[in-house]
């Protein structure tokens, strides 16, 4: 068997704030294959862009490894390090932070081609075409960010992540920042992408409906940790973490007969200190389902079959609290 | 009923720039309007017209609320409405929060500022605000600055202050939007019950369609400064008549289903609708036709459902 695309093994991601440590990423395995997009949802401050960035190689982890294709991108350099900054790319949440205001969409594009290795008439010329993939007529690269619209902006920085045509691409709150009209024009632009593609994709999003429609795996994430991974389907039928079960549950749908029948899991206070994360469990003070184990025990993480993990020590009992919480 | 607001062809104009084009709605006491639409159609502009606190913007048409005129109304009497009467909640809670000065002394100020009671009343009250509004370990929480506060706990005193003097009227802009999901369920709980346990009307502004669906006894749908459907909720959803009501609740992505089709869009962007001189929709609508070149009267089209298209008439 082929090794996975992007792989990352026992990925950590330490901050220094105010003198304490800060573990934005404490231990996290992920892999994507080609063509595979896996979603990355979980509350603010939980470590997705800091897992994102380090799987583009922004950041350097602290500890654990990223392999890319199967190589240890650590030990990458000269001119394969190029090319592998060409094969994955990053789309940022904001698409009015991610474009210099004082150039044209055209200048970034090539620009952006250029530190890649391109020479500028080649770059040049690739700007109409990476353009129209990304749903934008040629014309808008004479424009500049402000004078286009936020979705088409999106689209821009899009254009600016397939213009190196990489292999992988991590798309961080791509959609968080546009209206709902606009919305779903991008997530079916990067669905069709990723299809066309084959794109390996980490497809970061605090919204659990936007993830549901553009990637078949779902990873949750908690206080610097991925907490359960599974197909879409199981995720959001049977969940087996009891997080992964309150968020669920806490969406709010677009649909008043449901809204008004059911029955949420509030869960209790807010997110922890990540530099002080609770003892055993991390999300023990929180839990319906905590018991003394929890308080004591970090519960490893298991498979539970059909490329469902979770690292709950209840997993088991998780499907009955969720039948209760999304009626 | 009577109704406790009754806003009548309210347009609030920047210069040239019509934000809210003459839009009329009413919010009987104790009824949750859900205000939607997308950003840049109006929502806070609305709210801060009703509220008086727009700078630079020239108001027009009435606002009957309880008897009065808020649009006719001089400062002096505007400012004992805010707050007391009605009151607001805004998105950012950290910055409508004043750094400086401890979170339970707002709360205080703004009843001191309404009633006459001393300042070991206003405290005391301010404690059981807080109680009321679940902020957990609350004597240690009225002495707290702002930025020790999480953005869920300073929305929750955010509406502590709101809801001290017991307004008739709450204006809720976005007041879930900064936070996540599962804070925003907590938040949205507590305003339930609030509204529920004290009779207390609210207007209900957001993008989120969901967060209405929950909440909104009735929604009223902006476009480009304008309302182009009301409904109660259930109607709403069920039977939307106005084709930029159906085309966005078609491009909501939904948790259970759909997942493998492309999502339903609508073509294009609002920034085309201020240019367009009859119906705003029409450059992006699929149903648009001669008539469309008119801008079309927000009429019934059912039991207490209205909506302004000609198509639908
Ligand atoms: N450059 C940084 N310096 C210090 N702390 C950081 C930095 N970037 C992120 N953090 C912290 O790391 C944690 C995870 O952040 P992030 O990866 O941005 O989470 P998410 O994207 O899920 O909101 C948060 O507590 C955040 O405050
Ligand atoms: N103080 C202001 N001066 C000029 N234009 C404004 C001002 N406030 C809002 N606008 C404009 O009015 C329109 C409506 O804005 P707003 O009411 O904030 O919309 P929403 O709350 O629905 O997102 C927008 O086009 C906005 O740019
Ligand atoms: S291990 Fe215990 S505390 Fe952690 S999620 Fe499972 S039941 Fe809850
Ligand atoms: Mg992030
Ligand atoms: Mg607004």
């Amino acid at each position: 068997m082929s090794p996975p695309l992007v792989e990352a093994v026992g990925l950590a991601r330490h901050y220094r704030v105010e003198g304490r440590l800060l573990r934005a990423l404490d231990g996290v395995d992920v892999a994507i294959a080609r063509g595979e997009t896996l979603g990355l949802v979980g509350e603010s401050g939980s470590g997705k862009s800091t897992l994102g960035r380090t799987l583009v190689g922004l950041q350097a982890p602290s500890r654990g490894t990223v392999r890319f294709d199967g190589i240890d991108t650590q030990t990458i350099t000269g001119a394969s390090l190029r090319q592998l900054r060409r094969r994955r790319q990053l789309v940022f949440q904001d698409p009015s932070g991610a474009l210099n205001p004082r150039m044209t969409i055209g200048a970034t594009l090539t620009e952006h081609l250029r530190v890649q290795g391109w020479d500028r008439a080649a770059a040049r010329a690739h700007v109409p075409d990476v353009l129209r993939q990304a749903g934008l007529s040629s014309e808008y690269a004479a424009r500049y960010p402000h004078e286009i619209s936020g979705g088409q902006r999106q689209r821009a920085v899009i254009a600016r992540a397939i213009s190196t045509d990489p292999d992988f691409l991590v798309a961080d709150e791509p959609v968080s920042a546009l209206d709902v009209s606009t919305r779903a024009q991008i997530i079916n632009l990067l669905r069709a992408l990723q299809r066309v593609r084959g794109l390996g994709m980490l497809f970061i999003s605090h919204d659990l409906s936007v993830v549901a429609h553009a990637c078949r795996n779902v990873a949750v994430m908690y206080l610097g940790r991925i907490v359960e991974l599974a197909p879409r389907e199981a995720l959001f039928a049977a969940p087996m973490h009891p997080y992964t079960a309150a968020l669920l549950s806490a969406v709010p749908r677009a649909d008043p007969a449901r809204e008004r029948a059911r029955d949420r899991i509030i869960l209790p206070g807010e997110t922890p200190d990540p530099s002080a994360p609770p003892p055993g469990c991390r999300f023990h003070p929180r839990c319906p389902l905590a018991t003394d184990v929890c308080k004591r025990d970090d519960p490893p993480v298991r498979a539970l079959g059909r490329g469902h993990v979770s690292a709950c020590h209840h997993a088991e009992r998780v499907p009955q609290l969720a039948a209760g919480g999304s009626r | 009923m009577t109704q406790l607001l009754e806003v009548d062809d309210l347009v609030v104009s920047f210069g040239a720039l019509r934000a809210v084009d003459g839009i009329s709605f009413a919010v009987t006491p104790g009824e949750t309007l859900g205000l939607v639409g997308e950003s840049g159609c109006g929502k806070s502009t609305t709210a801060l017209a009703l509220m008086r606190l727009l700078q630079g913007a020239t108001l027009r048409g009435a606002a009957r609320f309880a008897g009065r005129d808020l649009l006719a109304l001089d400062e002096a009497a505007m400012r004992r409405v805010r707050g007391a009467e009605i009151a607001m909640i805004f998105q950012d809670p950290g910055t409508s929060l004043h750094p400086l000065i401890p979170v339970g002394e707002q709360v205080a100020e703004v009843l001191r500022a309404h009633l006459d009671i001393p300042a070991t009343e206003a405290r005391a009250r301010a404690l059981e605000l807080f109680r009321k509004v679940g902020i957990a370990a609350p004597e240690q929480r009225l002495r707290a600055y702002p930025h020790e506060l999480s953005g869920g706990m300073c929305q929750r005193v955010m509406i502590a202050a709101a809801i001290a003097c017991g307004p008739r009227l709450l204006l809720a802009d976005e007041p879930t939007t900064a936070l996540d999901v599962t804070v925003q369920a907590q938040i949205l709980d507590l305003l339930r019950s609030i509204a529920r346990d004290s009779g207390m009307a609210v207007i209900l502004i957001t993008h989120d369609l969901g967060v209405v669906a929950g909440l909104a006894d009735r929604v009223a749908v902006m476009y480009a400064g304008r309302i182009v459907e009301a409904a109660d909720t259930r109607t709403l959803f069920a039977n939307p008549a106005h084709p930029y009501t159906r085309g966005l609740l078609g491009a909501v992505p939904q948790l259970d289903r759909g997942w493998d089709e492309d999502l339903p869009t609508i073509a294009g962007s609002v920034e085309t609708a201020l240019a367009a001189k009859g119906c705003r929709f029409a450059p992006r609508c699929n149903f648009a036709y001669a008539a469309c070149a008119e801008r079309p009267p927000l009429e019934a089209v059912g039991e207490g459902h209205v909506a302004a298209c000609w198509k639908v008439r």
